[in-house]
């Protein structure tokens, strides 16, 4: 493969970033992208930039699948602030918080309650036919509302060996966040590649009348999307809640779907639906937490936050979009040498 | 290759009274395109094609699919780069860098597929980016009348407020060349405007392309049924795989030669069709394979009866909205019926989705291609699998060997060009498209195969060669519904003719030689009445 041909790939930009980020940082604090080993953990900046990730990572997976069918999910972060809320509340409830078997019934309940708003987001859009938009758009600001009747609008803190270990803990020296997002990438990458669900997806997103007449079930389709959206939004939910061992329902998951809609974006996967990236939402999710990171690293005022992490996205999206690449193709054409002329 | 002694040498000069152009012999040409190539990415589309269209003719651009014609259209009006060749439009070369540019200069298109606001009304499509304005602000009690100026100089008599959406696709396409008229057009393209027309519209339609043409507008006129080139157009453009075969005089070139220069292969298949004994209702199982018995729906169809045999082609006939389309809808479980039974094999059946219809090895290929057939970004691997895929369900995917195995024998089988399962089916052209939607048909191994309109708008050769699978699967036992608006193919290739009217089955004729295309008329004339 040319140079051209990398530069014009999905993600060249989005790497771009990515590195320009890291290295940016790294010039700042040089320490920032050592890695130590510290009681057979791995420590550093890119362990810190894996763990961090893995809440977006897990919204923005579930995200692409919902979005490849033309879909989006507004209601992410209000299941993520649910799915800590029950889980917390059923844990500070029980006689034994500590016990594994606590934990594990409480994150079963919590699941089946996100499972829940899944089915009824993908009801709403598959069955009675409301828009995307506004069918999750319900969840979205109804969902918080829910979390502070669970948690009876109290912040719910506990504390559970079992359950602090989602966020904070290591497994073979990595964290077991950052596995656990892993696990849930490569589950389904599986599923939608090795099985016949991802190119139904796609399908069903380029063309939902004709999918239909061609035998595809596309309203379960549709309606499975939601349900593995609200899913790994559960399991987001978990990670953050454990994070600060705490069910925030104002705060937890506030604006991720922002994120990551944002993430599957830069990812290359079409807002209009169709053919879906899972692995340029992986690039798109790191981008975006790296991007979060440094902003502290490099000393950004407060302030101007939001402004840095808009300029820096706006400038990947404009990069990637057809007309810009376009345009930087005919330019280097341009000044390529001019070939000779052949007498007529 | 060989230009045939009739085809005018791109390079001779335009002589004044020259004999082929009656009505524009003393005229410049208004557009003169000289040796266009355009090249995408791995293929030569256009290789040194020439055109000219002069003031008041309605000059025809033939080829079969992938021969060009669209190709030709887009680099004049800008939509596609030129990469060699000049465009001379009223003397000066020019250079359009878009649609907007070309129509500025007075050369307007109007697309095969309607390109309206479904949702706006008649005069916002009509007037859109032209509306009267006063003080800055759109005046829409002005724009609504020059709107219906505009629709009265086409003889086109309907409610400018009405929505685009409320007519029929025979009007939105008068509608459409309505607002390419709107800028005074004087060249006015109409790629395959006819399509979805049936023959009263067609006859409206020429009417106001031969009025045009008596104001001095040249009209590029694209279509595949030869009978309305003959009808309408005075000189014609054919070109071959992105080549000019020639220019001529549409009077001066019989059918059969035209034929023979747009597939540049003998007349065999054609021949071969035309001679083909009719097909008689012959060697019939002895169960219909789907029987409907007062089947229907409200709105939609009226309720019917019919029985489709194995091994037997049932024909519909009937104009553009008589139900056609509605009837093989209800069969395949597209939409619900809400009276009557259906029995599949013998056995009473509910058709509540496309997949139990699957199931019941019922295929349905709709009339249209764009929006109900083909999934654009797929590859044309994706696509032929889609209906084996959909049946099996997402959990067990075809294995990519098996998936192969199909593709290639289907391409094989059908000739689908480029022979490649990874080209995007988006891009391949109408007839090739049609075959891939065949190819995901057939590789379900249906026993019922409801086809809608499957030669619509695709090529001789490839409908030559559509029309002869038809018959072989037929005798190989499988029971066909075949619909087309074309009377001609229908009695070809049915055992028997469903006539319809008014989403009403007003008859049965069972083919024979004595029946003919003024039978059919005839009965879809009388209603039914004295059947």
């Amino acid at each position: 493969m040319n140079l051209g041909a990398i530069a014009r790939h999905r993600l060249f930009w989005p790497l771009v970033a990515l590195v320009l980020l890291l290295v940016a940082s790294a010039l700042k604090s040089p320490a920032f992208l050592e890695v130590t080993v510290r009681d057979g953990h791995l420590f550093g900046g890119p362990v810190d930039i894996l763990r961090r990730s893995s809440v977006l990572l897990l919204v923005a997976l579930g995200m692409t699948l919902v979005i490849a069918t033309r879909g989006i999910d507004l209601s992410v972060g209000a299941v993520m602030a649910i799915a800590g809320a029950v889980a917390l509340s059923q844990i500070a409830a029980s006689p034994d918080p500590g016990a594994l078997s606590t934990v594990l019934l409480a994150m079963a309940t919590a699941l089946a309650v996100a499972l829940a708003v899944g089915v009824f987001n993908g009801f709403l859009v598959a069955v009675v036919g409301i828009q995307p938009i506004v069918a999750t758009l319900i969840f979205m600001t109804a969902g918080r509302g829910i979390a502070m009747l669970i948690t009876g609008g109290q912040i719910t803190t506990v504390t559970s060996a079992p359950y602090k270990t989602i966020a904070s803990g290591y497994w073979l020296g990595l964290p077991v966040a950052a596995l656990i997002a892993a696990f849930v990438f490569g589950v389904t990458a599986l599923l939608t590649r090795r099985t016949a669900l991802g190119v139904l997806i796609e399908s069903v997103g380029i063309n939902p009348s004709a999918s239909r007449l061609a035998g595809v079930r596309a309203r379960t389709i549709i309606w499975t999307v939601y349900v593995i959206c609200a899913a790994f939004a559960c399991i987001a939910g978990f990670i953050k809640s454990s994070d600060i061992m705490a069910a925030d329902s104002n705060n937890a998951g506030l604006f991720i779907e922002l994120d990551a809609i944002l993430a599957v974006v830069i990812g290359g996967t079409s807002l209009a639906g169709g053919k879906f990236s899972l692995t340029g939402t992986l690039v798109g999710s790191l981008v975006i937490t790296t991007l979060t990171l440094s902003i502290t690293i490099l000393g950004i005022p407060v302030n101007a936050v939001s402004l840095f992490k808009a300029l820096v996205v706006i400038a990947v999206c404009l990069l990637q979009s057809p007309v810009v690449q376009h345009r930087m193709r005919s330019r280097r054409r341009r000044v390529a040498p001019v070939p000779v002329e052949v007498p007529a | 290759m060989t230009t045939s002694p009739t085809a005018i040498p791109p390079d001779q000069p335009d002589q004044p009274g020259e004999p082929d152009r009656p009505d524009a012999r003393d005229r410049e040409p208004v557009v003169a395109m000289t040796g266009i190539t355009v090249t995408f990415p791995g293929v030569k589309a256009l290789d040194g094609v020439d055109l000219r269209l002069f003031p008041g003719e309605v000059h025809a651009l033939m080829g079969e699919n992938g021969a060009g014609k669209s190709t030709l259209i887009k680099a004049l009006t800008g939509v596609y780069a030129v990469d060699a060749g000049t465009i001379v439009v009223d003397g000066t070369a020019r250079t359009f860098a878009g649609p907007a540019q070309a129509q500025a200069a007075g050369i307007s298109t109007v697309y095969q597929e309607v390109n309206l606001c479904d949702n706006l009304s008649v005069a916002e499509n009509v007037m859109l980016g032209h509306e009267v304005r006063r003080a800055g602000l759109v005046d829409f009690r002005g724009t609504r009348r020059a709107a219906r100026e505009h629709l009265r100089a086409l003889n086109l008599d309907i409610d400018p407020a009405s929505t685009l959406s409320s007519h029929s696709l025979a009007v939105q396409q008068l509608v459409a060349i309505c607002r390419a008229m709107v800028v005074d057009a004087r060249v006015l393209i109409l790629d395959e405007p006819t399509s979805s027309l049936d023959v009263d519209e067609v006859e409206r339609l020429f009417a106001v392309v031969r009025d045009l043409r008596g104001r001095g507008v040249a009209i590029l006129f694209v279509s595949h049924f030869l009978e309305q080139v003959y009808a309408i157009s005075d000189r014609m453009t054919v070109l071959r795989n992105g080549t000019l075969v020639g220019e001529y005089r549409t009077a001066d070139l019989p059918r059969v030669e035209l034929v023979q220069k747009m597939i540049g292969r003998s007349l065999e298949v054609l021949e071969q069709l035309e001679e083909a004994p009719k097909r008689v209702a012959a060697e019939r199982g002895v169960q219909p394979y789907v029987q409907a018995l007062g089947l229907g729906r409200k709105g939609s169809i009226e309720p019917f009866d019919l029985d489709v045999y194995p091994g037997e082609v049932v024909g519909l006939a009937g104009l553009l909205g008589s139900g056609r389309t509605e009837l093989a809808r209800l069969l395949y479980g597209a939409d619900r019926s809400d009276v009557g039974e259906l029995r599949v094999e013998g056995q009473p059946t509910r058709l509540r989705t496309p997949r139990a219809a699957l199931a019941r090895r019922i295929v349905y290929s709709s009339e249209s291609r764009k929006t109900e057939g083909i999934i654009g970004d797929l590859t044309v691997r994706e696509n032929i699998v889609l209906g084996l895929q959909a049946e099996r369900g997402w959990l067990r995917r075809i294995p990519q060997r098996k998936a192969d195995e199909v593709v290639a024998q289907y391409v094989e089988q059908l000739g689908i060009r480029p022979a490649d399962p990874d080209a995007i089916a988006g891009n391949l052209s109408g007839g090739n498209q049609q075959k891939v939607l065949l190819a995901r048909w057939l590789a379900t191994q249906p026993r019922l195969l409801l086809l809608d309109e499957p030669t619509r708008g695709i090529d001789v050769g490839a409908k030559a060669e559509i029309q002869r699978l038809v018959a072989e699967l037929a005798e190989q036992g499988m029971a066909v519904v075949f619909i087309s608006a074309e009377l001609e193919e229908v009695l070809r290739l049915s055992h028997r003719i469903a006539v319809m009217r008014d989403r009403r089955k007003i008859g049965e004729l069972v083919n024979g030689d004595d029946v003919t295309t003024d039978d059919v008329v005839d009965l879809i004339a009388s209603g039914g009445q004295d059947a």
